[in-house]
């Protein structure tokens, strides 16, 4: 085992600034991710050849991928930083922030376009009040089975960063706000408010986007059927326009 | 509508719960957090939510919660906000399954519940192994639909770093930094509320998120806000070793079946499918025949490290041992702990399915926080509306969350922190709605906001201009590492004083330190030097607090001054058990008082009052979790009562 760890991170001072790659040595420790790594970096911020340099800026919270945080581009494939073991990478590691979305500051890049988009397709169940109202309505555990596995998005990014579709030039919301749009449906109560979400589904920057390149469900790592998702989506549209002319 | 402006500081659990209501009855809220306040670390708790909703026929009730509550905390806890907490949480989880949290169901389409730990009754509903997760997305999803409807902003990437107090000492603002920008600006706001979380990161690698730093609520402490039961800090007996941090397998692995055992015989190097059931050592299960495997996490976190350091039994002689699931159909596993089993694999390279985790106690929830107090009503319950409930010593300012010192006294039960984060962030929004109603709101004049902004600004340059030798990272680790070491699962006075001297240093050695980035942008070093300042803060009030605390309480463990109760064979006739009783009676009138820790700018430690601990509704008794205790106390009790000595 090779006593040092090779990596080079593709750096940027500040959202405008250009970008330049940075290469570090590291020493190796039983166990180590690609966070620690980062660490390691700011503990003693030189560069490969001994140079000071300023430590890296990048974005983490819970360390145990369910927080999203560290989405970075590790090795050219989009994933947490926490999860990335560094026994399992090829050397020289290569850290790159999210290509879709702007920089602030080395990995560190700015995803506030995920949560407008929930915003936009009321990505909550509306409910009259948080007074007590007694139980929920009944749910059958096999439908808790689906919609956990929605609801375990934690939105990280990772589907958009491989969606050919979604660029920093358009305004598609992406698989993983789809992925949402169909949860909030299969809601009980979420159901009955299914047309304005459906309605904002299908506007601008909406569904038809979509180009089914299925790049999504490979890229989330969470395993969320997004293609499914989609798919239902698209029959629930469907089914609304239906039943909507009929009603007219 | 500015004067009528909550702000809010966290976006977990307890500050999304008060915003949505706080919007409910009519506020506008701004809520700062430095990530997005979906990735806050709520997301962390896995294992579930407890409510007596009784589903299971066994006579649950929220009066029983409430004895376990109170008993698992050793009576450190106030009273009346632990009462209310336990008659709301039924309502509370009911709310959460209205607003689409995934909850796990029965057959017949209801919640389901499962066991954790300090309690005999299923009482812990969950979603998945991520309820932590699924329930900070259903108060997302509310706040989002506010922020929709223009109720609520969003300063998220923003730092807190001081109230903006008037002249009377009121709250009318605070000061916060953009951490892309590293701009300063002052918000004004009638009413601020804390949830800013624990400060765990003062212990180096533990449980807690890269956002624990604690300087929030150290902030606000330097500003005079008290600091209760600083000392109170829980260790999670099932941690994972791990490089960056120390992962967590929930509580609820155990509450699954899990099983804990080491090898029985010292030395022992078979692997452990060589080693037959006889030669397994299940402990806990010895130990705690009532509560096997499912005693209070204080308990199970001592008797592992004790087994491991004291008795030599760790696994091949290292700090591990054996949490063992294997026993447990795969598909069992994967229905109910799927999301915590697949994390370990993820992080150790090895299916817990298969092979038995290693697990080692870790460093993870501090009970204390800011000192958040209550008005009672007269039937001891938290009094509706008021607006002191969660407020701290400084008027219009909250506390609440892990942020806050109520609900778990010296120890807390699993799966009790997110009920007491949502039930206390729901009170907090009635209370600042009460305060918005009942009092006149101080307006910030406009010269205090600019003078404290510009303060602000001015100090972060300094920090910005320091060039010393030291790297704050590596004094962080150390702080971490001296924390861990000496002030975490057993305490003695002797390290606890080397520690002191120990954290005074990491204090001197701040001042010479680098800030190492002298960018303007995104800028994590700098920040850092003010949030190792915090840290070493509350680090200092923590170490003070446990020195001064000569007795055993909860997670705080002085074995030198521990009061052992007889071993579960001795017969209640054995005059034992009155010396046991007559200590625990003497060490209660000293000891059940809550410790407070006040800032003084003039000292460089903290000073440290008590205060008495409300335990209006029962009467402290020794813990007893073998169940043989209960009726040796009747027994003793009764006799004093028959002698006519004052219970």
């Amino acid at each position: 085992m090779s006593t040092t760890v090779e990596v080079r991170i593709k750096r940027q001072d500040s959202p405008n600034a250009p970008a330049y790659w940075t290469e570090f040595s590291i020493a190796y420790e039983e166990g180590m991710n690609v966070i620690s790594l980062l660490q390691a970096i700011r503990r003693d911020p030189k560069d490969k050849s001994g140079k000071s340099v300023a430590p890296v800026t990048w974005e983490s919270s819970c360390l145990e991928e369910v927080c999203g945080a560290c989405t970075m581009v590790i090795n050219g494939n989009v994933r947490q930083a926490c999860t990335a073991l560094v026994d399992k990478l090829e050397q020289p590691i290569q850290l790159e922030p999210m290509s879709k979305f702007p920089v602030e500051r080395d990995l560190r890049v700015n995803r506030q376009r995920i949560f407008d988009n929930l915003k936009k397709v009321n990505g909550w169940v509306e409910i009259d009040g948080y007074h007590d109202q007694g139980p929920g309505p009944r749910q059958d555990p096999n439908d808790q089975t689906t919609t956990y596995k929605y609801s375990e998005c934690m939105s990280c990014g990772c589907c958009m960063e491989v969606c050919p579709q979604f660029t920093t030039l358009n305004d598609f919301m992406g698989a993983a706000v789809l992925g949402q749009a169909r949860l909030f449906n299969m809601h009980p109560t979420g159901a009955m408010q299914m047309g304005p979400r459906l309605d904002a589904v299908t506007s601008e920057g909406g569904i038809q986007d979509c180009g089914l390149a299925q790049q999504c469900v490979k890229a989330c790592p969470k395993h969320i059927p997004l293609v499914e998702a989609i798919g239902q989506l698209q029959r629930d549209i469907t089914i609304n326009k239906v039943f909507g002319a009929l009603k007219k | 509508m500015s004067d009528k402006r909550v702000l809010i500081v966290g976006g977990g659990l307890a500050g999304l719960a008060a915003a949505m209501k706080a919007c409910e009855l009519g506020l506008e809220v701004d809520i700062f957090s430095m990530v997005h306040v979906k990735r806050s670390h709520s997301v962390c708790a896995q294992g579930g939510i407890n409510g007596a909703v009784n589903t299971k026929g066994e006579g649950d009730s929220p009066y029983i919660h409430f004895v376990d509550t109170v008993k698992g905390g050793d009576f450190l806890a106030d009273q009346p906000p632990v009462l209310s907490m336990c008659e709301a949480a039924p309502a509370v989880i009911n709310l959460m399954d209205r607003l689409g949290v995934t909850f796990n169901r029965t057959p017949e389409g209801l919640l389901d519940f499962r066991r954790f730990g300090g309690t005999l009754h299923h009482r812990t509903a969950f979603a998945g192994a991520s309820t932590g997760q699924q329930l900070l997305y259903g108060l997302d999803e509310q706040v989002r639909r506010w922020e929709a409807q223009g109720k609520v902003r969003k300063f998220e990437n923003w730092e807190f770093t001081r109230l903006i107090l008037d002249s009377e000492g009121k709250a009318v603002g605070i000061v916060a930094q953009d951490l892309t920008t590293m701009e300063f600006k002052s918000f004004p706001g009638f009413a601020v509320v804390l949830a800013t979380g624990g400060p765990g990161l003062m212990f180096g690698k533990t449980t807690n998120s890269t956002i624990n730093f604690g300087s929030a609520t150290a902030a606000a402490y330097k500003q005079g806000v008290w600091y209760g039961n600083p000392e109170m800090v829980q260790i999670h007996p099932t941690g994972i070793p791990g490089s960056d941090k120390l992962r967590l397998i929930s509580e609820s692995a155990r509450g699954e079946g899990g099983r804990v055992w080491v090898p029985r015989n010292k030395g022992d190097k078979r692997a452990w499918n060589e080693i037959p059931p006889a030669e397994r050592y299940y402990f806990l299960e010895e130990r705690y025949p009532l509560y096997g495997n499912l005693v209070p996490r204080d308990i199970a976190s001592r008797e592992i490290a004790l087994i491991c350091t004291k008795e030599g039994l760790g696994i091949g002689g290292r700090n591990a041992v054996y949490l063992d699931l294997t026993h447990r159909s795969e598909e069992y596993l994967l229905k109910k702990l799927g999301a915590i089993l697949d994390i370990y694999e993820k992080f150790r390279g090895v299916d817990p399915k298969k092979v038995p985790m290693e697990i080692y106690p870790a460093y993870h929830y501090s009970m204390g926080g800011l000192y958040a107090g209550y008005e009672a009503d007269a039937t001891g319950r938290l009094l509706k509306d008021s607006p002191q409930n969660q407020m701290t010593n400084i008027p219009g300012v909250y506390a609440v969350g892990e942020a806050d010192h109520q609900y778990h006294g010296a120890n807390r039960l699993g799966a009790n922190s997110l009920m007491s984060c949502i039930f206390a962030g729901l009170v907090t929004g009635e209370s600042v709605a009460a305060l918005a109603k009942n009092s006149k709101t101080a307006e910030a004049p406009s010269s205090l906001l600019e003078s404290e902004c510009k303060r602000e600004d001015e100090t972060y340059k300094k920090l910005l201009a320091q060039d010393g030798a030291e790297n704050p990272f590596v004094i962080h680790k150390e702080l971490g590492d001296a924390m861990s070491a000496f002030c975490l699962i057993e305490r003695h006075n002797d390290e606890l004083v080397k520690l002191q001297g120990m954290v005074d240093s990491y204090a001197e050695r701040l001042k010479k330190a680098s800030s190492l980035d002298k960018s303007g942008s995104g800028n994590m070093s700098a920040v850092f030097l003010r949030q190792l300042d915090g840290m070493i803060t509350m680090a200092k009030a923590v170490v003070d607090a446990a020195l001064l605390r000569d007795e055993c309480r909860g997670a705080h463990s002085k074995p030198a001054f521990d009061n052992p109760a007889p071993s579960k064979e001795t017969p209640i006739e054995d005059p034992a058990w009155t010396a046991y009783y007559e200590k625990f009676l003497a060490q209660t009138q000293t000891w059940l008082k809550t410790t407070v820790a006040k800032y003084d700018p003039s000292k460089s430690h903290p000073t440290i009052e008590y205060k008495d601990v409300d335990t209006r509704h029962l009467s402290p008794e020794p813990r007893d979790y073998t169940g043989v205790g209960k009726k040796a106390w009747k027994k003793f009790m009764d006799n004093r009562k028959a002698t006519g000595a004052a219970a």
